[in-house]
């Protein structure tokens, strides 16, 4: 079915002019998501879980860390804070070819079985997202910090209180870093595709989909998953602008 | 004697930089009652205030609290301009007593019944942010009776109010004192300082250089600074 419409694309592609091929690659793409079948189902459904857990063990860790880094006074505070500015631009395929060293059969993580699953995933995900959620909150917190310390320190509030303090009164704020956080876990596909091995039906996602497709020829496919992938996301960044602003206006 | 009191100051040094902020400062107060820091711009009436509540670490210098060491939440401050966090009053004024250990349910019923005292009752479920400047200060001042302090630090508290916003303050204030708690005030306002002070310390250039009941500080003031300043002809950060 599939070598079938790729051989009617290329037969299309020779004697269409570039515009209507264009065009037509759309039309093909809209169809197929029309027609919304299961295994396409199936790669959105896991995209959004292996993003979604890597983005809440990002907000476990990355924007306590971030908060630390603002307040903390420690020694080695300025290269940390240098070095996760430096992580933000990661690339994601030496993140991906870490993790595969660390879950490879010989590797320290070896005997958890982990490579080629979606934890593999989830795992290098997160690995992206942290250092980048980290140095975005650092930055909130470090501007509320310079306004609310001394009150805080008046109060004898201790350091770590200080942390969850300003991270709930930041929450509004720290959106962006979640969806900044999201967005690079949705669009990522180099680290997956290393330690996911983008298995068909167990840890194929929408962006190892795409290109895995556009090698093949099949560009409907790959747009079609495209769309849905662009639309999670400014589905998911409408949804919290709005309920940032509902936030901001009850709050101030 | 009581806890922490008298309070003793001695030869209180600060000099950032090499400029002298407390030039040796030297103070001494009882136990009771609301002590005005009166001083032009620049005298050092904030940086004092910071320094006894533990924010600034003074150069040289001893303060001696009565012998004792001070109970970790015997002394707060209040500040110009209080920051509000984007929670409700009542969270607001919660938050004084998270430090102190004390369960969220209990945090909010002494939070409220504060809150009631500085004419704030009916608005615990309001945003802080949106709070008049007036009101904002009042909740600052519940945040810090709620904790009981045996010394209250206030920076200012009524610069920027309107005159019935600053009556309301000095009635929270009075109050407060009346509750045991010891006040001392750095202010610009000769006026506030005749209506709420029991004692005016005057400072200058980072000195003390009278401490005078209110009456005999208004009516013969020891220092040509201080006649100065009464007199509104004292210029601006002007060095003795």
């Amino acid at each position: 079915m599939v070598s079938e419409r790729r051989l009617s694309k290329r037969r299309r592609s020779a004697i269409l002019p570039p515009m209507s091929l264009f065009a037509a690659t759309f039309s093909e793409a809209f169809s197929l998501l029309a027609t919304f079948d299961d295994r396409v189902a199936e790669i959105v459904a896991l995209s959004l879980r292996v993003s979604g857990g890597a983005v809440l063990i990002g907000m476990l860790f990355g924007l306590p860390l971030g908060a630390c880094l603002a307040i903390g006074n420690f020694p080695g505070k300025h290269t940390l804070s240098v070095l996760m500015n430096g992580l933000m631009g990661a690339p994601s395929v030496v993140v991906g070819v870490i993790v595969y060293l660390l879950l490879s059969r010989s590797g320290p993580l070896g005997d958890y079985g982990l490579l080629y699953t979606p934890a593999a995933m989830v795992f290098a995900q997160s690995l992206l997202v942290i250092p980048l959620m980290a140095a975005i909150t650092r930055q909130v917190i470090e501007d509320a910090w310079q306004r609310y310390a001394e009150e805080l320190r008046v109060m004898r509030f201790s350091w770590w209180q200080s942390v969850t303090t300003l991270l709930y009164d930041c929450r509004h704020s720290l959106v962006v870093a979640v969806l900044a956080g999201l967005g690079r876990a949705m669009s990522e596909v180099g680290a997956v595709m290393i330690v996911g091995g983008n298995i068909d039906r167990a840890t194929r996602v929408m962006t190892t989909t795409i290109a895995l497709e556009t090698s093949k020829g099949d560009l409907p496919l790959a747009i079609a998953l495209g769309v849905v992938l662009v639309v999670v996301i400014l589905a998911l960044n409408a949804f919290a602008f709005a309920m940032r602003g509902w936030a901001m206006r009850r709050y101030g | 004697m009581s806890l922490m009191f008298p309070l003793r100051i001695r030869d209180l040094r600060f000099q950032p930089n090499g400029r002298a902020v407390l030039d040796g400062v030297d103070l001494e107060l009882g136990g009771d009652g609301i002590t005005l820091v009166l001083g032009p711009n620049g005298a050092g009436k904030s940086v004092l205030l910071r320094t006894l509540c533990g924010l600034i670490e003074p150069c040289g210098g001893t303060i001696d609290w009565g012998g004792t060491v001070p109970p970790k939440f015997g002394v707060t401050m209040v500040f110009q301009h209080p920051m509000m966090l984007r929670a409700s009053v009542l969270e607001n004024v919660a938050l004084a007593l998270k430090p102190h250990g004390i369960g969220r349910g209990e945090r909010h019923r002494r939070a409220a019944a504060v809150l009631a005292r500085v004419g704030l009752g009916g608005r615990e479920a309001d945003s802080a942010r949106y709070l008049s400047g007036g009101e904002k200060q009042r909740l600052a001042l519940a945040r810090a009776w709620v904790t009981a302090p045996r010394l209250l630090l206030l920076d200012e508290p009524t610069a920027s109010l309107d005159p019935s916003a600053t009556a309301e303050v000095e009635r929270i204030v009075r109050e407060i004192r009346t509750d045991g708690t010891r006040i001392l005030m750095a202010t610009h306002n000769l006026g506030q300082a005749t209506r709420l002070g029991d004692d005016v310390v005057f400072m200058s250039a980072g000195r003390v250089r009278e401490h005078a009941p209110v009456q005999r500080f208004f009516a013969k003031p020891a220092s040509e600074e201080a006649r100065l300043f009464i007199q509104g002809e004292l210029p601006w950060r002007m060095n003795f």
